[in-house]
Formats: structure tokens, C-alpha cells, sequence
């Protein structure tokens, strides 16, 4: 602008209204545009922020549904709800982690162990995931740690329900134990319920695989909360759907005597009902207690299950698998009748059988003896001899019918079917022909063949109740099972065989039952762990090496209603360890009383219940792992208990002196008379139930020596 | 006129006492709602403050033009001495040093120095010859009354202060006739060094502020959340709101500083779009009461007084509403009558009382260079 146009007072003023103007246009301009902004936001908008304030204002937190019970087959619980009091951390709302675990812990009086685990947990746990500080409060702890709430950010208690075990360790292995849901777990599916604290899902067992019935619908709580997550109130609240309960085939007292009656050993104890293949039992010891699992498990206490030689953590049921010995020979009796062989023909036993330049030893001299007498007295001889006369491969397929080497349509995660060798089966394996040694071996239940305590129990029931029976789990109405291919009297000879073992002149006589109008049958079986060589024969030396004591039973004799097996990992015999425990176990179901009294005499040497044992073994190892001595009672305990011990094998040594006196006599009297046998079983059978009477705890009669008996 | 009411009392502008009031009034309910339904801890104390710094309001509007000349240049020299002591020994609040406590009150002189500065520049303008509005002396006293308190809160550090100065002074400035070219030429200068100011001039918690306002979803539980919950609360009112005291956002503390920036969120989310919309219509009508006082006032510098009080009261008022809506970033302004607290109140309450004195004062229509 070249020319300057001079300003004046009015031009200004002029300027002035008409700029006053222009700033009242904008300011009309963006109040305008305010309430036009307004008016999208809370018009056009209306509903998406309304839907977000409530979201805000509206907490949905999920209520844990409660689990389906398990009941056994009479309706009595096994695994149960019991309402608790709980503490829980979120990790990602703790602030200070060192003060609020020391207040926790001072609140709670947790111990180090239990520190050391929320330690290990909040380390590996995701921010989503709450780690659980203690459950199954008392109220009084509970409301501690409530009125501190205001210090702790992040620690949730809460009101919820734990599973419950009433049982402990007995079903450890049956039921398996339920947990709180691993980060892998929500990963594959992300639903908000894995998450919520307290839910817990089946990690081992049937509380695994029956999950999906089990775990019910989450109820849900809607809660008004500030932004701090204040709970301002409660709004509604929509109950949980508890899971269906599941009705086992277990005979709860029946499966919990079983567990109790295995003590200290390492074993299993499987029972059938023989009308329905219903399990009525399965008992595997030593296990872990479920309950501590349930709770989240201290490392103490997993290293000790870990290090365990008797190995807690396996269902030795199913999973365990043990040449089976002996206890394979009324199955043998029956292959052998369905090939030709009359039971009344005899072999003769000089004590051992010869194949070529190899003597296959039999553990007595039984002279002339036919198959039914070969059962009872677990004659090798025979068997060898009549073994090899059909062939193996005739013998595995009767092995097969009476479920040795099957598996079974069970819920469990695993089951081992172990396996039932016949010529194709090893040249496959070992490209090796089938040799007269591999049939002799598996004829007597050595070598090649093992199989689960699970299955030679099925196997005893199948030939007690003739029928094709089908192993179940949970209760159902079901069909009879088809008849066996066998005809009846090969079975009844089988039978008759096993009978005897208990009930004339066998190698059970001493576990015969104690009551009035019941008679059991079974069968011993005696199972090497290694190969024998030099003077180490399994029965003495290291517990790890000792052979494995076996025995397979049903009852009654004649109308036979209940099958069984016993299993004792490295028990020496099968009559001296399982018999008794089957005798036990089947006295239980007809008298209650009796078979208690025993029990609690057992239990009384052994250092009390299972509870009791578990928690002093618990304290000694915790003892030893931390280096201090253990406490002075559990030393004068530990020494009681080694008196008794000692005391024990000292009694067993002379039983087994006598034992081996009367074997000697009665072979000497079989050689010298052969045709007197019934005689003089008749008079062995007397004998035995003589020092049967009285009650041994923990002596059977043993063989001296021999692989089988 | 009614003898019977004493002429001192009709002679008060009861118009604008009547539109302060309501609004007043309107932000002491929803101070009442946004205190649990208390008039503690504020709305009580917002009737009160209002109270008396209406009678003090009422009481400057009796001082005559010539008395706001007299003590614009002491007043000016006074804060800017404060805001030198606010550094020295000030407290820190909100990450920023701008109280000082004289006595039982305390003060923030960047508060107080706004009408000061509308003071300052219509002074200015009114010695400033007409023929000399073109030329550079036009320019740089401005200049001059602006650096050394634009400083002083810069460092405090309060942007938003700094920001308020210029705004006063340029308003006075624009209508007091300076070249459009100015204002233009200006505009377009901003728009290139405005990133350079962003990359360079800001501290990065004021950077942040930018950057979510821009696009708030990117840190919703971050600084994006104040305007993500306003947004919320707003948008959840509807047309007409929750209804008095069912305010969710607010009761259950989503909404951050609900009581005092944030409180239109808390009012729309009670009182719906009606509520915003009455809130709007009063701020009309304050504001075309302030222009026709400008307007009408005869004295050049009756209208640059005037008009610069009614656009700093105005500068509160579109930066807080912006703000609230989401179409402008995080600033600490409250919303004038409305929000609680005293320092902002008695800043408008001051603005109030010059703009009634010049009301009260039109004065005649002879100016020093007619």
C-alpha cells in the first residue's frame, strides 16, 4: 500500500463496532458448532456411549460353577464341594508384592513352603491369572485379611467352594485331583471362566476326563463398581448350574478298605462284581492326597511324591504292569481243556521239566499230578509239559478272550494293556522265531507276557462268572455280558483248580476266609523282576529287586459273585503278600467287623492310618530337606516303628522255617504215595488251617525258592 | 419508575445479575449432584464465592474509567513481580509451579494477569493515535507487554496462560482497528511454525495432550481417558440425561475431574442435551451483553475494555467446551461460573465487574484525539 490513507477517530470506531461484530459472528459460529457436536455425541451417539457407561458402571463377575459330586454305586460321596473361605492374588493389581506376601503371611500364618509356592507361581503366572494364596480358611483369617483389604491391592478374598476328597489319597488315583487352569490350558480357549478365581478343572482322573459333565454353568454376578473396582452394590446375580454328579461303580468302603488294607506296600487292589463287570474297586497306594493338589500343591511335598521309590504319582491299577506269574495258570487250565488236554490226565513232576539240555525248574516235587492239583499246587512241571503240547500261540488267544493284553473303553486318561506274546507277535518285534523256552516261560506267566492288577482281575471274573464281561466305571444299566466261548465244565475245572489253592492243600491255604458260609478261590502268583542269577533270587536283597507278589481270587466258590486282584510290588509271594490282602478285602464285603478288627491290628504296626502316615512322612522329609533332625517324637516314633518291623521279620523267618517243614513233609509223602494224595492234601489243608487260625499280620506262607509257585 | 424500590438497587444491571446467577445457580446443582448430593465440599462454596465476588463485581462497577487508567500500569507491574515470587517460592501443583498464598488465600497471578492484559492493551490503544494504528509503533509495545509474562508463565510451565495473554491482547488488538494483514499474515505464520512450536516449544506431556486429542482410542486408560470418559458421559445423557444425582460416569468416579474442568460432562450426563443447550443460551446471553456494553460505550476505551474482558471470559469458555466435546486437546481451563474453584471465579468476576463499570460509565463520545 503505496498510500497512506490517514485513520481517524471515527473511521476507528466504525472499525471497531464492525469488527465487535465479526467476533460475535465467530463466537455465535462455534457456539453453534459446540451444540451441533453436542448433539451428535449425545443424539447420533446416544447409544454406543450408553452401552459404554454401563459397561463402565457394570462388573460382570463370573461365579465359579460348582462341580458335579462323584457318589460310589450306594450314593455314598467321593468327591464332594465343601463351601471355603479363599485367598487369591491378582498379580497385575499387586503393587507391592514384598509387603502385601509378608502381610499375607503374618495374616495367615503361612508356613515356607507355602510362601515358596505363591513365590513360584506368581512368577510363572500371567497378569490375568489369580494365584491362590490359601483356601480353606476358617472365618476368623478370613475376616483378617477382609479388614486389611484396603492395604493389599490385588489380594481378592472370597467365599467359594473347594473339592473335597473325603477319601484323601484312597482315591487319589481313581478320581484324580482338580487345578487351576495353566496358562497353555486359556490359550487354547480363551473363556473368561478358566480364569475366574477359584475355578478349578480336572487335571488327572476321572475329574479329567469326565470334565465336560462335571463342570456345570458359571453363574454370574453383576456388580456396580467405581473406577478405582470398588464394589458399590450388587446388582443381580444369577446362580450357578452345578455340575451333574457322576455314580461310580466303586464301593466306596469297599475301595476305601482296600487302600487302607495295602499299608505301607507298594500295590493295587482291583475288585469286580461278577454279575455286571461293574469295578468295585480300584486301589492303587501309596498316592498323593488330591485334596493338597486341589489346593495347589507345595513343593515340599511334590518333591517328596517325586522321590518317592513306591511312586505315588502312577495309578498302578491300570498302569502298572507286572509279569503275571502263576496267576496265569486256571487260564492256562482252560486253553489246554479247549485243546484237548482231560483234566484227569496226569504228569509226572520230579521237580523240574527238561527241554534239551535245560532243566525249567518246578519250586516242588509234586510226582503224579493232574491239572486240577497243578492249580492248587502251582506245579510248573504240568503246565510246562502240557504248555508245549498245544503251542503258545493256541494259549494267547484264550489270554486275549479273558482280557490280558486288551484295552477297555474306561475314562481314564491312560491304561496300559500290556502285552500277550504269540509267535507273529515276536518276530515282529524281535525278528525272532518263536522258540519251546518262550512257551514254557509264558505258560507260566513269566517272560515275555505282562499285564495291568486291572486286568487279572477282569480275567479272574471272566472265568468266574463265565461270562464275557465288560469292565465299566460309571453306573449304568447294562445287558448281561455274552457267555465265554469256553464250554462250562473246562471252567468249572479252572475253578475247582483255584478252589483248591485255598481251600484244600494249595498255596493259599493260610488266607482262606474266616467266615461261616463263604469260601474264596484264587490263585498265588509269585513275579521275578530280573533275571535270576547266581544265589540272588528275589527274595532277599534290595526292595527294588525282590519279586512281586500276585494273587487273583473270587468269591464265592460256588456261586461266584466278587473277583479280584492283588497286586504287592516287590512283596516276596503272592501268598505271603497279595493273599492276605485279597482275604481281607473279601472278607469286607460279607463281615464288616471282622475284616476292621484285622485292619486296625495291621494299622496299629504300621503307624497308623493312611493320614497319619502320610503327614509324618511329610514332616520327616521335610525335616530332612530343610537339614534340621527331625522332632524328637518322630525319632522315639521312628524307632517304635523300627522295633516292630524287626520284631515282625523275626516272626516271618520262623514261619516260613515251619512252612518249609511241611511243604518237605507233604512232597515226601506225594513221592512215597503217590495215590494217597487226596489223603494227605486233606491232612496239609488241616495243618495250614491250623496256623491259619491265628491271625498273622504280616507273614504268609513263602516258597523257600523258585521262580513261580 | 416503582418508588418503592430504592433507585442504587434498580440501577444494578439485574439483566446480567440474573443470567451470572443462573449459572451460577445451574453449576451449584450439578456441584450438589457431583458431591455425593451435598453441598459440601463444593457447591456450597461456589454459592458463597459467588456471592461475594458479585458484590465485589458490583462495587468495581462503581469505579469510573479513569480509576481502571490509574491502576492498570501498577496493577501490571504488581503481578508480573508475583509471578517472578510464584517462581521463587510458589507451589507446585498439577506439574506446575502457579500458587502463591498471601495470607490465608491462595493466588495465581497468571490468573489474575488476564484482565490485566486486556487493561494493558486497551490502554495502549486508547493513547495510540488513530493515524499511528498502521504503522510499528502499533506493534511493538504490544510486544512488550506481552514477552516478559508470556515468559514468566512459560516456565512455570502454563502454556495455557501464555496462550490466554495473546489472545486478550490480539482480540484488543483486532478491534482497536490493527491492519487485517496483520491477523491474516499471522494465521498463515502460525500455520507453518505451529509444528515447529510442537516439536520444539513443547514439553512432552504437552506434546501427549496433542496427540491423543488428535486421536484420543489410541490411549484410552492414558491422558486419552478424560476425553474418552467425557465423551461417555456426554454421549450416555441422551437428549435429557440420567435425571438430578443418577449420574454413573461421575458418581462412580470415571469421569476425572468432574467437579471442576470435566463438569459440563458431569452436567450433560444428568441433564442431557437440554442441559448443554441451556448452558449455551446463558453464555449467549452474556456474551451479547458484554458486546453491546462494548458496543455501546462511547469511549474508545470503554469498548476495547469491554470487548477484551467479554472475549478472555469467552476464551474459558470455547476452550473448556472444546475441550469436553473432543474438538480440542486436554487444557486445564475451567468452565467459567460453572466449574468450582476460586481462582478462575474471581478471575471472571473481575472481567465481570470492569465490563459493568464501562456499563455503568459510557462516558462521552469526545475521545482524546477527536
Amino acid at each position: 500500500m503505496k498510500y497512506e490513507k490517514p485513520v481517524s477517530s471515527a473511521q476507528q470506531r466504525f472499525t471497531f463496532t464492525r469488527r465487535t461484530m465479526f467476533i460475535g459472528a465467530v463466537q455465535g459460529g462455534i457456539g453453534l458448532l459446540l451444540a451441533g457436536r453436542m448433539s451428535y455425541i449425545a443424539v447420533a451417539n446416544n447409544e454406543k456411549y450408553r452401552l459404554l457407561a454401563e459397561s463402565n458402571r457394570v462388573n460382570l463377575t463370573l461365579v465359579p460353577p460348582r462341580r458335579g459330586w462323584f457318589i460310589d454305586r450306594d450314593g455314598k460321596p467321593i468327591a464332594t464341594n465343601r463351601a471355603d473361605f479363599r485367598v487369591d492374588i491378582i498379580p497385575d493389581r499387586m503393587t507391592e508384592k514384598e509387603a502385601t506376601l509378608a502381610t499375607l503371611t503374618k495374616l495367615l500364618s503361612l508356613n515356607v513352603d507355602e510362601v515358596d509356592r505363591i513365590n513360584r507361581e506368581l512368577k510363572t503366572a500371567q497378569g490375568f491369572q489369580p494365584v491362590q494364596v490359601a483356601a480353606g480358611l476358617d472365618y476368623e483369617s478370613f475376616a483378617r485379611v477382609s479388614v486389611r483389604l484396603p492395604d493389599l491391592p490385588g489380594v481378592s478374598p472370597r467365599q467359594g467352594f473347594s473339592r473335597y476328597y473325603p477319601s484323601g489319597a484312597a482315591v487319589g488315583h481313581l478320581v484324580g485331583y482338580v487345578g487351576v487352569v495353566s496358562a497353555e490350558e486359556y490359550q487354547k480357549n480363551k473363556n473368561p471362566l478358566l480364569i475366574t478365581p477359584g475355578f478349578k478343572i480336572g487335571k488327572d482322573g476321572l475329574e479329567k476326563t469326565l470334565e465336560a459333565g462335571l463342570q456345570g454353568k458359571p453363574g454370574a454376578r453383576r456388580t456396580e463398581v467405581t473406577a478405582r473396582g470398588k464394589i458399590v452394590r450388587e446388582l443381580t446375580t444369577k446362580p450357578d448350574v452345578p455340575g451333574k454328579p457322576v455314580q461310580l461303580t466303586i464301593n466306596i468302603d469297599l475301595h476305601n478298605y482296600a487302600a487302607r488294607r495295602l499299608g505301607r506296600e507298594s500295590g493295587s487292589v482291583v475288585v469286580f462284581d461278577t454279575l455286571t463287570g461293574d469295578i468295585l474297586t480300584m486301589a492303587s497306594m501309596p498316592c498323593y492326597d488330591p485334596n493338597s493338589f486341589s489346593d495347589g500343591i507345595g513343593r515340599m511335598e511334590w518333591k517328596m511324591l517325586q522321590s518317592d521309590d513306591h511312586i505315588p504319582m502312577l495309578n498302578k491299577a491300570l498302569q502298572g504292569l507286572y509279569p503275571p506269574g502263576s496267576t496265569l495258570k486256571p487260564m492256562v487250565a482252560i486253553a489246554l481243556q479247549k485243546h484237548g488236554v482231560d483234566p484227569e490226565e496226569t504228569v509226572f513232576c520230579g521237580g523240574g521239566y527238561r527241554l534239551g539240555n535245560r532243566v525249567f525248574k518246578c519250586l516242588g516235587h509234586h510226582g503224579s499230578i493232574n491239572m486240577r492239583n497243578a492249580i492248587m499246587k502251582s506245579c510248573n512241571t504240568y503246565f510246562y509239559s502240557m504248555g508245549r503240547r498245544i503251542g503258545y500261540d493256541k494259549i494267547a488267544v484264550v489270554a486275549r478272550e479273558l482280557g490280558l493284553g486288551q484295552e477297555f473303553e474306561l475314562p481314564f486318561p491312560s491304561q496300559r494293556f500290556g502285552t500277550v506274546p504269540d509267535s507273529a507277535w515276536k518276530l515282529k518285534k524281535f525278528g525272532k522265531e518263536w522258540i519251546d523256552a518262550d512257551t514254557l516261560n509264558s505258560t507260566i506267566g513269566q517272560g515275555y507276557i505282562i499285564a495291568s492288577p486291572f486286568q487279572l482281575a477282569l480275567m479272574s471274573a471272566r472265568i468266574a462268572s463265565g461270562r464275557k464281561l465288560v469292565p465299566e466305571i460309571v453306573l449304568k444299566k447294562r445287558k448281561p455280558a455274552p457267555l465265554l466261548s469256553f464250554p462250562l465244565e473246562h471252567l468249572a475245572v479252572a475253578r475247582e483248580g483255584m478252589d483248591r489253592v485255598v481251600n484244600a492243600a494249595g498255596t493259599a491255604v493260610r488266607s482262606r476266609l474266616q467266615l461261616p458260609d463263604v469260601k474264596m478261590a484264587g490263585k498265588t502268583g509269585t513275579a521275578q523282576v530280573r533275571q535270576i542269577k547266581g544265589g540272588q533270587r528275589g527274595q532277599s536283597g534290595a526292595w527294588k529287586y525282590r519279586d512281586h507278589g500276585l494273587f487273583v481270587c473270587f468269591a464265592p466258590v460256588d456261586e461266584p459273585r466278587y473277583a479280584a486282584a492283588v497286586v504287592i510290588e516287590h512283596g516276596l509271594g503272592g501268598a505271603r503278600a497279595a493273599a492276605p490282602v485279597a482275604k481281607d478285602v473279601l472278607t469286607f464285603l460279607y463281615d464288616p467287623e471282622q475284616a476292621m478288627a484285622s485292619l486296625r491290628s495291621l494299622e496299629a504296626g504300621w503307624g497308623g492310618s493312611i493320614e497319619e502316615r502320610m503327614a509324618r512322612q511329610a514332616a520327616s522329609f521335610r525335616a530332612a530337606q530343610t537339614g534340621e533332625g527331625p522332632p524328637v517324637e518322630l525319632t522315639e516314633d521312628e524307632l517304635a516303628k523300627k522295633a516292630a518291623e524287626e520284631k515282625a521279620k523275626a516272626e516271618l523267618a520262623k514261619q516260613e522255617e515251619e512252612e518249609k517243614k511241611i511243604e518237605a513233609a507233604e512232597m515226601a509223602k506225594q513221592e512215597v504215595a503217590a495215590r494217597s494224595k487226596a489223603a494227605a492234601a486233606e491232612k496239609a489243608a488241616r495243618q495250614s488251617a491250623g496256623a491259619a487260625a491265628q491271625p498273622s499280620p504280616t507273614a504268609a506262607p513263602a516258597p523257600p525258592n523258585g521262580t513261580s509257585q | 419508575m416503582n418508588s418503592i424500590i430504592p433507585a442504587p438497587l434498580l440501577s444494578l444491571p439485574w439483566r446480567i445479575i440474573f443470567v451470572l446467577t443462573s449459572l451460577v445457580g445451574f453449576g451449584a446443582v450439578i456441584l450438589y449432584s457431583a458431591g455425593g448430593g451435598s453441598f459440601s465440599p463444593w457447591a456450597g462454596n461456589h454459592i458463597l464465592r459467588y456471592s461475594i465476588y458479585l458484590a465485589m463485581a458490583i462495587v468495581m462497577s462503581r469505579a469510573g474509567l479513569d480509576f481502571w487508567k490509574q491502576i492498570t500500569f501498577p496493577v501490571f507491574i504488581g503481578l508480573m513481580i508475583l509471578l517472578v515470587a510464584v517462581q521463587l517460592l510458589g507451589f507446585v501443583g498439577g506439574g506446575s509451579r502457579r500458587w502463591i498464598n498471601l495470607g490465608p488465600i491462595g493466588i495465581q497471578p497468571s490468573e489474575l494477569m488476564k484482565p490485566a492484559m486486556v487493561l494493558a492493551a486497551a490502554w495502549f490503544f486508547d493513547r495510540l493515535p488513530p493515524t499511528r494504528i498502521n504503522s510499528l509503533d502499533a506493534l511493538w509495545p504490544l510486544a512488550a507487554i506481552l514477552v516478559v509474562p508470556c515468559f514468566l508463565v512459560i516456565i512455570q510451565p502454563d502454556f495455557d496462560a501464555a496462550i490466554a495473554f495473546i489472545f486478550s491482547v490480539l482480540v484488543v488488538g483486532f478491534v482497536a482497528g490493527l491492519p487485517l494483514i496483520y491477523f491474516i499474515g499471522g494465521g498463515a505464520a502460525l500455520a507453518v511454525i505451529a509444528p515447529l512450536i510442537y516439536f520444539f516449544g513443547l514439553r512432552p506431556y504437552q506434546q501427549n495432550r496433542v496427540l491423543i486429542f488428535l486421536n484420543p482410542e489410541t490411549d484410552p486408560l492414558g491422558a486419552g481417558y478424560h476425553i474418552t470418559q467425557s465423551k461417555i458421559a456426554i454421549g450416555s445423557g441422551g437428549i435429557f440425561g440420567k435425571g438430578f444425582g443418577n449420574g454413573t460416569q461421575s458418581h462412580l468416579d470415571y469421569l476425572p475431574e468432574g467437579h471442576t474442568d470435566f463438569i459440563f460432562a458431569t452436567m450433560a450426563e444428568e441433564w442431557g442435551l437440554v442441559g448443554g443447550l441451556l448452558i449455551l443460551f446463558l453464555y449467549f446471553l452474556l456474551m451479547r451483553w458484554g458486546m453491546q456494553v462494548a458496543v455501546n460505550s462511547r469511549s474508545r476505551y470503554g469498548q476495547l475494555v469491554a470487548a477484551g474482558m467479554t472475549c478472555t471470559i469467552f476464551f474459558y469458555i470455547m476452550i473448556n467446551l472444546l475441550m469436553v466435546v473432543g474438538l480440542a486437546p486436554v487444557a486445564g481451563l475451567p468452565l467459567p461460573f460453572i466449574s468450582h474453584g476460586g481462582s478462575s471465579m474471581l478471575t471472571m468476576m473481575i472481567c465481570i465487574g470492569i465490563i459493568m463499570s464501562v456499563d455503568r460509565h459510557p462516558g462521552s463520545r469526545s475521545g482524546r484525539f477527536e
